[in-house]
């Protein structure tokens, strides 16, 4: 006899547990670009090549991550968390890994320098947004608790503090990228062009870190909301 | 009549080998899903929610199982039909018990989630509608029958639900969760005892020798829960509160104090299923040894035979120390999902829902109703994921279950016939 149970197969895998280490995953990957930087500012290639593979094997795990997590998530799944915006989040994720791969790859590709006057706010800049993905990461892990709470009362209360925190936090990167674009400018004819156009790539792409922590955030209030 | 007076011992015998080997079954397969919650939310070890079941397994069948046998041996056929040939009813039944054992081995096999209770029901409506006749079936209880099939998996998710939801506002949605887990579970923990005792002294102890009147019962009730209560709040003693082990799920503590309340749950799941799945194995052969007993006369008024149950109740203890411990081990291993606080809801909300079933002497399937709770703290929002596709099967199983009993309980019944008459 085969133990068979329509009741056993009811329970599916959480998809709270893999969406959680996922954006831990994107986070330890994106927190890579510290190291990365410092390698660049000392302009050790050979440190930075190492940082940069770290990277991209991080962002090659959350890729499975997410595979793995989309295809468990069949249709006939009945969930707390509305399917759409599970997946949402799970994109959102993603890119935040993608997008640290991205800087990393083509600051190492061209060998890229960053001015010696932009190198300190550069930093702060970089872990200010990195800080805002750090917050996404605190804020998802407290999906279990607003599970077993019915998405309501003080667990509710606590992700929506979480989740303004992380708003505050991503105005402050915004500032600073304003700032950091201000600086470049004044510097650029001074620069060779085209390394100016890559500097302002990697300036925006650290601030897009940012900014796809803040929309998981949003994407995680949506849940509170109903 | 002279059939009955010629193979009178060897038919019994016949019943009591078929209608023990159902009960077998019952244990082995059936028991797993009543206690993989228990196992599952990891209160209980397999070894003590074995000793669990074993023990209230068999009370619930010896002491609340009688309704729904009585049912099953003679509320489903109309026996007045029968004045002259009892021995269609007792090749009959022998034939139902045969069929749906069959029909289980078949269909586990195959690993389709059929229900015992379906089967058996099926088997018996399938051989006096045809064997008989068609009015040999009292439809109107039969009516009543299918229709606790869907009314009891609603009732037991709208009892999970409003249960979680209490949880949810009482004990994990306040500033302390721990002290007012431990405030507030020996409430429920009455709650547990109240109903399975209130069930047990209304319906069950008539043939134990014990008459007790409404109030008696609800007294007595009330004493047990209370009792049962005051047992809890000792256990819950031991449960500290750890920091620690709070960082990563804040409410593993208070789970911790949920385990003590689901053990309570899981032996009033086992009792209430003792109490209503038994019937299925001894139902039957209790109608054959009545009819054989009484020497043909279709003895309405008999009570039935202690042993009867005390038969089944043995059955479904084999079954489950046989091959019982592997089902409850991997249904436990696949729905660690149900943490103690869900997984109490979900299981007192069945238990009750199906022992309250079987006071009324309604058969129906635990497993179902089990469905039915689950999906309750589902709606609650209690659990990140349900496959629904579950729904689907219990359906599917309805549908193709009970022709294929009557089928196969129609087939076995002419081949009986041909072989004694």
């Amino acid at each position: 006899m085969v133990a068979n149970s329509s009741f056993m197969n009811m329970f599916v895998q959480s998809p709270v547990k893999p969406l959680q280490q996922h954006i831990e995953k994107a986070h330890n990957c994106a927190v890579q670009l510290i190291p990365f930087f410092e390698a660049v500012l000392a302009q050790d290639w050979t440190e930075a090549e190492k940082v940069q593979q770290r990277i991209s094997s991080l962002e090659h795990e959350a890729d499975e991550l997410k595979q793995y997590l989309r295809q468990h998530l069949p249709k006939s799944l009945f969930m707390p968390i509305p399917r759409t915006t599970l997946l949402d989040i799970l994109r959102m994720q993603d890119r935040i890994a993608n997008k640290a791969q991205d800087i990393a790859g083509i600051m190492l590709g061209r060998q890229m320098q960053i001015p010696a006057s932009m190198a300190e706010p550069m930093m702060e800049y970089l872990k200010c947004s990195l800080s805002v993905t750090r917050q996404a990461v605190d804020a998802l892990n407290e999906l279990d608790e607003l599970v077993v709470t019915g998405f309501r009362g003080r667990e509710a209360d606590v992700v929506e503090k979480m989740i303004s925190r992380l708003e505050e936090l991503e105005s402050e990167t915004d500032k600073r990228e304003k700032q950091l674009r201000l600086m470049l400018f004044k510097l650029e004819t001074d620069l060779p062009p085209v390394e100016v156009m890559f500097l302002y790539n990697i300036i925006d792409w650290i601030g897009e870190l940012a900014d796809r922590a803040e929309q998981v955030g949003s994407r995680f209030m949506l849940l509170l909301a109903r | 009549m002279e059939i009955i007076a010629q193979y009178g011992d060897v038919l019994i015998i016949l019943a009591c080998v078929v209608g023990f080997f159902m009960a077998w079954g019952v244990g082995a397969n059936d028991v797993a899903n009543a206690m993989g919650t228990s196992v599952g939310s990891g209160a209980l070890t397999i070894k003590q929610a074995i000793i669990i079941a074993i023990i209230f397994e068999f009370a619930g069948a010896y002491l609340a199982g009688g309704e729904v046998t009585a049912t099953v041996r003679k509320g489903i056929i109309d026996p007045t039909l029968l004045e002259g040939n009892p021995e269609l009813l007792v090749f009959g039944m022998i034939s139902a018990l045969l069929a749906a054992g069959i029909w289980l081995l078949i269909a586990t096999s195959y690993g389709w989630p059929v229900s015992t209770t379906h089967s058996i029901v099926g088997a018996i409506v399938g051989f006096a509608a045809v064997g008989i006749s068609v009015d040999a079936v009292a439809w109107g209880k039969v009516g009543k029958i299918v229709a606790s099939w869907v009314v009891s998996p609603v009732m037991a998710g709208t009892l999970a639900y409003f249960l979680f939801r209490s949880v949810q506002r009482l004990i994990l949605d306040t500033a302390d969760p721990f002290d007012n887990a431990k405030k507030y579970i020996p409430f429920y923990i009455f709650l547990v005892g109240f109903i399975i005792a209130m069930v047990t002294f209304t319906k069950g102890l008539k043939h134990v020798g014990l008459d007790l009147s409404f109030g008696q019962s609800a007294m007595m009730a009330v004493v047990a829960g209370i009792l049962l209560a005051l047992l809890g709040t000792w256990m819950e003693r031991r449960v500290k509160y750890n920091k620690k082990e709070n960082e990563d799920y804040s409410f593993t503590s208070v789970e911790r104090v949920f385990g003590i309340l689901m053990m309570f749950t899981a032996c009033a799941m086992a009792f209430a299923h003792g109490s209503n799945d038994v019937a299925n194995a001894v139902g039957p052969l209790a109608a054959v040894v009545s009819v054989i007993g009484a020497g043909g006369e279709l003895a309405q008024k008999s009570a039935m035979p202690a042993w009867i149950l005390l038969l089944g109740g043995a059955g479904i203890v084999l079954g489950l120390v046989m091959y019982g411990h592997k089902v409850i081990a991997t249904v436990g291993n696949n729905i660690t999902e149900l943490t103690p606080s869900r997984g109490f809801a979900a299981t007192l909300a069945a238990a009750t829902t199906v022992v309250i079933a079987s006071g009324t002497g309604l058969p129906i399937s635990t497993t179902h109703t089990l469905v039915g709770a689950v999906l309750g703290v589902g709606l609650a929002r209690g659990l990140s994921a349900l496959n629904l596709r579950v729904v689907g099967t219990i359906f599917m199983s309805w549908i193709v279950t009970l022709p294929a009993g009557a089928g196969l309980a129609i087939m076995i019944f002419f081949m009986l016939k041909g072989i004694f008459l």
